[in-house]
Formats: C-alpha cells, sequence, structure tokens
C-alpha cells in the first residue's frame, strides 16, 4: 500500500479543541483517545480501548461544549465520540472537571482498604498512580469502611479482594465481550456490589488471567505470583510467547533469573493486549528441579554420565560420523535454531532426511506446505476482512486461542460467519455461533469439497488435517476453485519458522524445493558447499521406519517426545536401536535411551525469534541474562566443527542474520499432488470411529508443576451422541471404555453434539493419553462399551 | 378554588370499577376502537395536539416520544409500560391500577397501534401482589373479548400484552435498568445514545412510558384533543393524580388539572393533622428538593414547580408538620438512597454510602458546621456525576433542607443529639392524642 492510499482510506477527520489544543482524530474516537493523541491523560478506571465503553467509574468527567454550547454538566470522555465544533476542557483547564474528578477519586478511596504496602499491585497500580496525580492528598472520610472476607478464590488461579474492588467492571466486560465466557459477573448492589462467580459454573475461562491484568487496583491476583515480589524489584523484557503458534507478544518479568510472572504484550496486530491463561501462567518447567544442566554421554555399562562438553561434542561427532544419519526437530524450536538443524542435516550430515513435525502426519500435509503454505502471507488481517472463515482440523480456542479470540472479535462486532468441519462440536465452536458441519471422523474432505467461499473467505486449517486423508486435498481444491485464503495454523510455535528455515525434507531455507537445481545452487552458493542432496528426504515415520528397517543408524532429536509421534512403538524401537544425540531442557522418554544427552537453553534464557502462524516474526531477547545454557544452533555449531564441516554460525544472531539474507524463494514451488480420501471403516454396534484433539490446558509437559494452571483445566471425558448414549444405557457422568487392541480409557460420558458413528477424547489430559494408550488418535476403529 | 376534574378516577367508587363491566359502563374500549380506525400517525398527531407530557416525572411529551419511534424500518417496536412505581411518598400508579386497570389496557392498545408495536409489556414493581392480580385479570378479560392477541377489534392488527413483575429494586423505575431487568438481567442504567426509541428492549425501537400517561391516552382519543388542553395551564395541559401523605387529615389520591396549588389540596383533604403546622413538603417524591409553607401558593405543575427551585416529578406531596425532625427525615431517605443505589457508578454507590453515616452522626448530635460544609460538598460531587438520576435525586434532600433547616442541623450538635421527640411525629401518636 502506498502512502497515498493510505491517506485515500483514512476518512472522515474531526477536528476538537483540548485544553486549547486542536486535534484531528478519525470520527467516532472518543474524547478520552482524542487527549491522548495530545499527551493529556485523563484519569480513568473502567475505560479500556479494547472494550465497549461503560461509564461507571465517572472518573474522567471533563468540561464539553459543542458549537459554544456547554453541557450543563461535566461528561464521561471515556463515553462520548468527538463531534465537530467540540471545546473540550479537562482537569488540566476546567476547574470544574478537575473538582469533579478529585470528588470521584476521593469516592473511591473511601471503601477501599489502602492496604498497598502488602498489595500486589502496589508501584504498578492505577489506583495508587491516579490518587497520587488527581486525588486530594488527604481524606475526608472519618466513618466506617466496608469491609469483606478477604480473598476468596474465584478459580484455582485467579484469586478476589473484594475491599480492594473499585467495580469499574474491566473483568466482567472482558469475560463477557472478548473471551466470550461469562462466568463472572457484578452481584449484589450499592456499597455491597461485588465480582461474583456463578454456583454451578467455575470461572473456568482459557483467558481468565486478562482480568488479573487488567485489574486497575489489586482486586484480582494470580494465585501464583500473590506475595512473590513488588514490581520494582522485577527486570522485564519484552518477549514471545513459546506455547502456540497464535504467536502473543509478552512481557516476561525476572527476578533474580527466575522468571516470576508473565504478562501479554501489546501487538494490535496480532494478539491486541490480551494472551490465554497457558501463555500466561505455564512457565515452571524451566525452573523444574530435574532441568538438564550437564551434557552426559552413555557409557559402555549403558549408564548415563555427566561429561564436558568437548568430551560430549566429541562423542556425538564420533557416534555420527559415517553414518547415515536423520534429524527430528520438535515443533517448538526458535526460527534460528530450526535453521541450525536444516543446515546441520544438509552439511555436516549430507541428508534431506529431517522433519519437524513431531506428531501425526502425512506426506499429503508436507507436499500442502512446500506448496501452499511455505512464504504465505495469509494474515489476522485477512480474518478481520473475512466474509466468512472455515475451519478444517482446528479448534481454535484449544489449539491456537488468540486466533479464537480474534475471529470471535469479528464475531461479535460484525456477525461473521464461522462454519467449523468437525466430528464434534466444541464449547469454542459454539461460542463462535459456528455452524457445526458434523462428519465422520476420516470423511471431512467429502464435506470440504461441499463449502461455497469466495476470494473474501479464509480457511483456517489446523494441523490435525493431516490425520485425515484427503482433507488437505480438498482444501486446496476449494481455495484454488472459490480463490479463499488458506491460513495454516500448527499448535506448535515453531512450526511455521522450522517449515521456512528447511527444517523438512522436500524444501531448503526460504522454500526451495530440494529437487529444484537453481534452488539448491542458491543455497549451497550461500552456505559455501559443494553439493546438497537433491532427493526429496524422508517424513519423521519415514525415518523411523528407515532405522527400524537398518538404512538409517543415527538420529539427532531436539525435543521430540516419541509418544506424539503416529505410530509411537516404530518410533521407540527406532530410538532404542539407532545412536542418538539428544538435544533437550528436561529428562524426556529419549533420554532414557540417548548416546549423547547435550542440555539446551529453554526459551527465557536465550534469544531468538518464533514465527507465527501468519509468518510473522516474533523476536525476543534473553530474559534470563545469566543462564549458562545455550541455544541449540551453537550447540549444533559445535558438533559441525567437530565433524570437520562447519556451518559457520555458531550464534543466533549469526543464525539469524544468514536466514534473513536467503529471502523467499521466487522460483517454482513444489506441486501439490492430491491425495484421494479413504472410506470411513465399517463401524459395528460396540465401535465407533475415535477422534481427540488436545485441550489447551493438559498434561503437556511445558505445563508440569502448574497446579493452580491445571485447577481450570476442562475435566476429562468421553462424549458420544445422544443415540450412542441410549443404545449403551448410559447418561452424563456414567463410566465409559473406550479400547483397542493396545489398551482401554475409561472416563465419565458426556451425551452431546457429536457425530453418531464418532466417540471423542482428550488427546492428553488427566487419565486419557490416547496416543500412549491406544497407539491412535483419530480415524481408527475403537470399541466404546458401559464399563 | 380549582374544579376538580376526575377522569382517571371518576368511578373508583364504584364496587366494581376494576372489572370489565365495570369500565364499560363508562364507555370502556370504545377509545381503541375509534383509534384503531384512525391513521396511526394521526393518533400520535392526536396525542401531540393535547399536550399530553409524561407522568413519571421527567414531564417528556408523550407524543413526542412516540413520534422518535422510526417507521418502515422493518423492525419489531416495543411499547413497555413502567409501572415499577417505587419514589418514596409516590402513590398514584397502583391505586389507579387497583381501581381502574382496564384504562391501561386500553391505553397500551392505542399507544402500540400508533407506534406499530405488535408487543407491550407492563413492568409491574414486585410488592404489589393486590395489583399484580387485578392487572393480570384485566389482561385475561382484554384477551377474551378479543381486544388482545390476534385480529383485535377485528381490526387485522395483532397485540400480545405481557404483565412482567419486577423484584423490588427502585433503579428498575429508570427506563433503561427496567429494560435491562425486563431482558432478564440485572437492572442497572444502560449508556444512552442510543436512546430507546432508536435500541430499546431487546435492542428494537421501544416506548416507555409511565402507568398515567398511557391510562390518559384514551380520554384524549374520546374527547379530543382540545378538552385535554382545556385543562391545565399554558405548557402543562391536563388533569393528573396528585398523591397526599403523611401528616396530612385525610392522606389520598385527588385527580386535578396541572397547576393546582399545595394550599387548594390541603383543603380538599382536610388541611394538615389537626393541632399542627407544615413544616416541609415534597412536590414529587423524596428525590425532588424540598419545599416549606413559602411555596403553598407555588402551582403544580412543570414549570411552576420548576421557576421554585424543585421537581414537580411524580406528584408526590408529602406532607411534614412541625413535629418531624428535618435531619431524621433526610436520614431516612438518604439510607434509602443507599440501599438502593444500583453500585454501578462510583458517585453514587460510595456517596450514598458516605452520606449516611454523616446524616447519621449529626443525628445524632455528632458534628460540627464543617460537617454541614462537608455534606454539601459531597452532594455537588455527586449531582450532575453519577451516571443517572439517582445519584442526583439522592441530593435533593439533603441541599434543600439545609438551605431551609440549617438552624435545626446546628441544632442537633449544640443540643447534643436531636432536639425533637420522634413519637410525637408518629401517626400513631396524634391518634392517640385525638381519642
Amino acid at each position: 500500500m502506498t502512502t497515498q492510499e493510505q491517506t485515500a482510506q483514512v476518512v472522515d477527520l474531526i477536528t476538537v479543541v483540548i485544553d486549547g489544543f486542536e486535534v484531528s482524530v478519525p470520527k467516532g474516537t472518543l474524547v478520552i483517545r482524542a487527549a491522548e493523541k495530545l499527551g493529556i491523560q485523563i484519569p480513568r478506571f473502567c475505560d479500556h480501548p479494547l472494550l465497549d465503553p461503560v461509564g461507571a467509574c465517572r472518573q474522567c468527567l471533563v468540561d464539553i461544549e459543542i458549537n459554544g454550547r456547554a453541557f450543563p454538566k461535566p461528561q464521561a470522555s471515556c463515553t462520548i465520540p468527538v463531534e465537530p465544533g467540540m471545546v473540550v476542557k479537562t482537569q488540566l483547564t476546567s476547574p470544574v472537571a478537575e473538582k469533579a474528578q478529585k470528588g470521584v477519586m476521593e469516592f473511591l478511596l473511601i471503601n477501599h482498604p489502602l492496604d498497598c504496602p502488602v498489595c500486589d499491585k502496589g508501584g504498578e497500580c492505577p489506583l495508587q498512580n491516579q490518587a497520587m496525580s488527581n486525588g486530594r492528598a488527604e481524606s475526608r472520610f472519618e466513618g466506617k469502611k466496608r469491609t469483606f472476607e478477604k480473598p476468596i478464590n474465584i478459580s484455582s488461579q485467579v484469586l478476589l479482594d473484594r475491599e480492594r474492588c473499585i467495580l469499574c467492571a474491566r473483568c466482567t466486560r472482558f469475560s463477557d465481550q472478548i473471551a466470550a465466557d461469562p462466568f463472572i459477573t457484578l452481584n449484589e448492589r450499592g456499597a455491597l456490589q461485588q465480582v461474583g462467580i456463578y454456583e454451578n459454573q467455575p470461572f473456568e475461562s482459557y483467558f481468565s488471567g486478562n482480568t488479573v491484568q487488567i485489574c486497575p487496583v489489586g482486586a484480582l491476583t494470580g494465585a501464583s505470583y500473590r506475595f512473590r515480589s513488588r514490581p520494582f524489584d522485577l527486570v522485564s523484557t519484552p518477549s514471545a510467547c513459546e506455547h502456540c503458534a497464535s504467536g502473543c507478544s509478552l512481557r516476561t518479568d525476572v527476578r533474580r533469573s527466575k522468571t516470576l510472572r508473565r504478562l501479554a504484550g501489546d501487538d494490535p496486530e496480532v494478539n491486541e493486549e490480551w494472551n490465554c491463561d497457558k501463555g500466561r501462567w505455564a512457565f515452571k518447567y524451566v525452573t523444574a528441579p530435574d532441568r538438564l544442566t550437564h551434557p552426559m554421554v552413555r557409557d559402555a555399562s549403558g549408564e548415563l554420565q555427566i561429561a564436558s562438553w568437548p568430551e560430549a561434542i566429541a562423542a556425538a561427532a564420533n557416534g555420527l560420523r559415517g553414518k547415515r544419519a536423520g534429524v527430528l526437530v520438535g515443533g517448538r524450536t526458535t526460527v534460528e535454531d530450526a535453521y541450525g538443524y536444516s543446515k546441520f542435516a544438509r552439511v555436516a550430515l549430507g541428508t534431506n532426511d529431517i522433519d519437524f513435525r513431531a506428531r501425526i502426519s502425512s506426506d499429503e500435509e508436507r507436499e500442502f506446505l512446500a506448496s501452499r503454505v511455505v512464504g504465505s502471507i495469509t494474515s489476522n488481517a485477512d480474518i478481520d476482512r473475512a466474509d466468512s472463515v472455515l475451519l478444517v482440523g482446528f479448534e481454535a480456542e484449544e489449539e491456537s486461542p488468540i486466533v479464537f479470540l480474534r475471529v470471535h472479535k469479528q464475531v461479535r462486532k460484525r456477525g461473521l460467519k464461522v462454519t467449523a468441519i468437525a466430528s464434534k462440536l466444541s464449547i469454542g465452536n459454539e461460542k463462535l455461533k459456528a455452524n457445526f458441519v458434523s462428519v465422520a471422523p476420516g470423511a471431512e474432505a467429502e464435506a470440504i469439497a461441499k463449502q461455497e467461499l469466495t476470494a473474501q473467505s479464509v480457511i483456517l486449517v489446523g494441523e490435525r488435517a493431516s490425520e485425515s486423508a484427503g482433507a488437505l486435498s480438498a482444501v486446496v481444491a476449494l481455495a484454488d476453485r472459490t480463490g479463499a485464503k488458506i491460513a495454516w495454523i500448527p499448535r506448535r510455535a515453531g512450526e511455521r519458522g522450522a517449515l521456512e528455515a528447511g527444517a523438512i525434507g522436500n524444501v531448503l531455507p526460504g522454500g526451495r524445493p530440494v529437487t529444484d537445481a537453481a534452488a539448491r545452487a542458491d543455497v549451497s552458493a550461500m552456505w559455501g558447499v559443494e553439493k546438497l542432496p537433491s532427493e526429496i528426504g524422508l517424513s519423521s515415520e519415514g525415518i523411523f521406519a528407515a532405522v527400524n528397517s537398518d538404512q538409517i543408524h543415527a538420529l539427532v532429536v531436539g525435543g521430540v517426545d516419541p509418544h506424539d509421534s503416529g505410530n509411537n512403538a516404530a518410533a521407540i524401537k527406532a530410538l532404542k536401536s539407532a545412536f542418538v544425540v539428544s538435544l533437550e531442557i528436561r529428562p524426556s522418554e529419549v533420554t532414557k535411551i540417548a548416546d549423547v544427552v547435550l542440555p539446551v537453553a529453554a526459551v527465557p534464557e536465550k534469544s531468538g525469534s518464533f514465527m507465527n502462524w501468519e509468518g510473522r516474526s516474533r523476536f525476543f531477547e534473553v530474559a534470563v541474562p545469566d543462564s549458562l545454557n545455550r541455544s541449540d544452533v551453537r550447540i549444533l555449531s559445535m558438533i559441525a566443527d567437530e565433524l570437520a564441516r562447519p556451518m559457520g554460525i555458531s550464534s543466533v544472531k549469526s543464525a539469524a542474520n544468514e536466514f534473513a539474507a536467503f529471502g523467499e524463494w521466487d522460483g517454482a514451488k513444489l506441486n501439490f499432488s492430491p491425495v484421494a480420501s479413504v472410506p470411513v471403516p465399517k463401524i459395528a454396534a460396540d465401535q465407533a470411529v475415535l477422534t481427540s484433539w488436545r485441550r489447551l490446558l493438559d498434561e503437556s509437559s511445558l505445563q508440569e508443576g502448574e497446579d493452580n494452571l491445571a485447577g481450570t483445566a476442562r475435566k476429562s471425558v468421553v462424549v458420544i451422541s445422544p443415540k450412542r448414549a441410549s443404545v449403551l444405557g448410559v447418561a452424563d457422568g456414567d463410566s465409559v471404555r473406550v479400547s483397542n487392541q493396545h489398551g482401554a480409557v475409561v472416563l465419565p460420558v458426556l451425551v452431546e453434539a457429536i457425530h453418531d458413528d464418532a466417540v471423542w477424547l482428550p488427546r492428553n489430559s488427566l487419565g486419557s493419553h490416547v496416543l500412549a494408550t491406544l497407539g491412535v488418535a483419530s480415524g481408527s476403529l475403537v470399541t466404546v462399551v458401559k464399563d | 378554588m380549582t374544579t376538580l376534574t376526575p377522569v382517571l378516577s371518576a368511578h373508583w367508587d364504584e364496587k366494581d370499577s376494576f372489572t370489565m363491566a365495570g369500565y364499560k359502563r363508562h364507555d370502556g374500549y370504545k377509545a381503541a376502537e375509534k383509534a384503531l380506525k384512525m391513521e396511526p400517525d394521526a393518533v400520535i398527531q392526536l396525542i401531540k395536539d393535547s399536550g399530553l407530557r409524561g407522568r413519571g416525572g421527567a414531564g417528556f411529551p408523550t407524543g413526542m416520544k412516540w413520534g422518535f419511534i422510526p417507521q418502515g424500518d422493518n423492525k419489531d417496536h416495543y411499547l413497555v409500560v413502567n409501572a415499577d412505581e417505587s419514589e418514596p411518598g409516590t402513590c398514584k400508579d397502583m391505586p389507579l391500577l387497583l381501581a381502574n386497570p382496564h384504562v391501561l389496557v386500553e391505553g397500551m392498545i392505542i399507544a402500540s397501534y400508533a407506534i406499530r408495536a405488535k408487543y407491550a409489556f407492563v413492568y409491574v414493581r414486585g410488592e404489589v401482589t393486590h395489583v399484580v392480580r387485578r392487572v393480570q385479570q384485566a389482561i385475561q378479560d382484554a384477551y377474551a373479548a378479543g381486544y388482545l392477541g390476534k385480529n383485535i377489534f377485528g381490526s387485522g392488527v395483532d397485540l400480545e400484552l405481557v404483565l412482567h413483575v419486577g423484584a423490588g429494586a427502585y433503579i428498575c423505575g429508570e427506563e433503561t435498568a427496567l429494560l435491562d431487568s425486563l431482558e432478564g438481567f440485572r437492572g442497572q442504567p444502560r449508556l444512552r445514545p442510543p436512546f430507546p426509541a432508536i435500541a430499546g428492549l431487546y435492542a428494537r425501537p421501544t416506548v416507555v412510558n409511565n402507568v398515567e400517561s398511557i391510562s390518559s391516552v384514551p380520554s384524549i382519543i374520546n374527547r379530543g384533543a382540545e378538552w385535554f388542553s382545556s385543562m391545565g395551564t399554558e405548557k402543562s395541559k391536563g388533569m393528573t393524580i396528585y398523591s397526599l401523605s403523611g401528616h396530612v387529615t385525610n392522606p389520598g389520591q385527588i385527580e386535578a388539572p396541572l397547576g393546582i396549588t399545595l394550599r387548594e389540596l390541603l383543603d380538599l383533604a382536610g388541611g394538615v393533622r389537626e393541632g399542627h403546622q407544615l413544616k416541609f413538603w415534597t412536590p414529587g417524591g423524596s428525590s425532588t428538593p424540598i419545599f416549606t409553607a413559602a411555596q403553598l401558593d407555588t402551582p403544580l405543575d412543570y414549570e411552576g414547580v420548576a421557576a421554585a427551585g424543585s421537581m414537580l416529578g411524580t406528584k408526590a406531596l408529602q406532607i411534614f408538620d412541625e413535629t418531624t425532625c428535618v435531619v431524621r427525615a433526610v436520614l431516612r431517605w438518604s439510607e434509602f438512597y443507599k440501599h438502593e443505589s444500583c453500585g454501578k457508578c462510583t458517585p453514587c454507590r460510595e456517596g450514598t454510602y458516605w452520606l449516611v453515616q454523616i446524616l447519621r452522626d449529626l443525628e445524632n448530635g455528632k458534628g460540627s458546621e464543617a460537617d454541614l460544609a462537608k455534606l454539601l460538598d459531597l452532594c455537588e460531587n455527586i449531582l450532575g456525576r453519577a451516571f443517572c438520576a439517582l445519584g442526583d435525586g439522592a441530593t435533593s434532600p439533603i441541599t434543600s433542607s439545609i438551605k431551609h433547616f440549617r438552624d435545626e442541623y446546628i441544632a442537633h450538635f449544640t443540643h447534643g443529639g436531636c432536639p425533637f421527640d420522634p413519637y410525637a411525629s408518629t401517626l400513631f401518636a396524634s391518634a392517640k392524642a385525638g381519642a
């Protein structure tokens, strides 16, 4: 867009005078925000730019006249949009406004306990600050304050101190308007008004932490942070969230090398000012007592022994040297680390056998990624403009919660049409008022083909689309037919970056096809190597199979859990038989069998960047500066040196610079060859087709130790349709057993809107570790019986 | 002497005034039949011409309010009748509904037709079960007679009328809080704009009218705008119901043309309690600044009362004689406002909480002149700073009583407590004395 076009888009500017200064703002701008443009700060509490105006606290009263006609009384500047001919006098120029504001501030403080010295918010509290800037030095209140029991838990992670609350209703409006979780509300009246929860509906919102962040006083506090620190003892670092591909900007607050809390950062194009509870409250894994701190090498007796770095690097290089090796990259690497793995595979190991998809995946998906996703620029702005959104293999609220908020905002603001092709109607899709197209697991392709979209539509495709053969082919066909945009939204934070970095068997950095000689020439020139492998490499499952058929003998594994694989038995067998170099932050299944274990830095201990699902770079600096742990790329570089095949990227910065120098590939992308769908298996009366997804809050390794967070996880249930429930003779809460030849999961049943042929389980929740127990996750036959 | 004009209350003394038969005996439902044969816009014009103004307190012209409803917008329109009469001292809508519920039903039929509403709601306060029963019966009878439901009066027009019973919150008399409550939410006033005429009940164009305003409509249809505007004063047309309570010989409702004075009304009601003199009174309920004997001849119409520094409000004339401690009376009112403040906005929520504590101290003789200054300053910080008029109303009795009775406030702390005998001001005290 040119500057001229940008100017042309901004229409209807209105000029108003505030405290004697003219300012021009777009029509509809609230007075309080027009004043901000001039640097005039009008005190406020209930006002929040992302919430609907409410005018409840009355702190922002100003004098207003329009074309010479003055309002008879001061007006709340947070509720009144600018108008032509408006003259505003704030507390700076109007004694009436100043007195009104001081009066309101005095009222707010009469029932406030003024316990700032023991309040978490003290030092960063809008009430404290504005009481100093716009209040009276001393209160005239000599009566009795209203008291409440304090604090009370409104969920396992949020505490409420009703004495401190000034009833601005930010928390309740957020929960209702933004999160669509109206689980808290104001009740009682007068000075006894208070925030409350419902009797039978707990405050189990994935976004509840935002209420703590936007509370303008210390009324809502996080259970894990309460009394842990004072804001002025914290060192804050802008950072990016490692939990999912939404790519939230965060602020990490560290004291004495320990992360004490994380807050949502302010990024209007991505997460606005919100994040999810996982991003906010799941970080103790970094300081877990079992963190790997020293390199280890397995000795002749099969025991891991602590080793020096040179020893361990030499052992790794010796084990890899001369062997055909594969590289398995976890889904949470930074772009720089993924680039390191990508270059390490090609330069140090001379192979394209690399895959970042440490999960169920398919070759159809790999072609889809190389042909349709790499370099794609579908973005949040496309969702904002979309005429409709189609969800395929994607549960936004569970798998990319900030995308959920984005879609929900448009649903609320302008009734954006959402269609979900899924086997089960989810809570999130109900909140999006989605048109639920119910399909049997595996029958997605047929339903996708029937959709009618336009060039203004966006198809949000999740990683689980790869679990249904032909689904991605149908998505490609639909996009080609209608012009709709494709947005691939993986669950993990590192996958899009790893794809762009070429940590996959069919493309090199920047989406360059490995089969394209010109592309290879580009890359080999950049890397200063003579030749790059030209065959498309193996996928992760292919690599495990190759190890098990004795073709590959060594594996470099970065943060991969074999139980996430589509065939965990084959994965574990392969890891046991190959020479394994493991780069990890904490002991895992791989550590148990690895030959060399190399500890790496966790996100707060390193710098780098993630690429969110849009392909947008999310750079972050080191938040814990004195960590001794190193980023993966640094360690890979040392191994490459030891192998005498240097990569020349010994730091995150050099890796970032080198990757940036590549730019996007402007040649032809790989072709996409459509794959036919597989017929849904016939089911017997006691059988069903399994479907599952991971819930946002579950038993994932990055949430370990966060008990307060786990307290708000949705309960584990097995979901069946009303028809199946009546056949089985079960009702909500009864025990149901879901089993196959590998094992069984027994959970209370929930009868809900789900395809009659399907049964749903949470993939990795308490009592339901589907892949580890059943060895399958979706599309397979299971037996469903009353327990 | 003003001639009384009983219209709404003309037949309250008949035994069956509240029944369909009783109502029809006096041309009941003739106005609706007539109005349904007129153009809706002509009905609105007729009401505009009559000069009828809202009887709920604010005095907004009723016809103009109806005219604000956008027509031809392909949206449902709603009529909502505010029968949440809760203002202390006000007792006109409840007796009206008790004695003549059908006049409201008929008025609602006409008003709904005029604004093209197919649904109309009556929001009655929850405490008045006996009134609720009579309105319910009247609605049922009107349905049975074919005046409500499908094709009413054979005119092809449909109208559903729903009775909703509130749960006892003063704030729900505020029209937008009433709409919230009617929708099933907690009653708290809404941010305006949008005004109810654009986005009211269920975000649809809605007219909210007082019971008395709507009940006045059938008589205007029957007898014409000129007849109506022949009563009252220049800008305050028609008859209205004044309710007298407190230290008055015969408390109750008096229907008179707007502009009658308290002196006349007191004469009609047998005067102030025997052996006592008028000390102060409210012209329109506790939210309107109090008057003293000096305003006995103030015309009780919208302009007259405003010119004298108060508001006509709901025409709730509470009469207090010289036995009454004004501080105690104001404290009672303030406790009411504190109890009824909805809690949404700071000045009203915290201000009423604070005012009560200061007033309680003053009544108990604890305080000084500085506290009066503080009290007035706090009122200044509430008046015009609150979200709705409840906060403003809470300050009226305080500021006006200090204006008229400053010495009495001071007497409380020079005297070391309230100088009055609270027993003497009770009605049972006079009953005993009289016996």
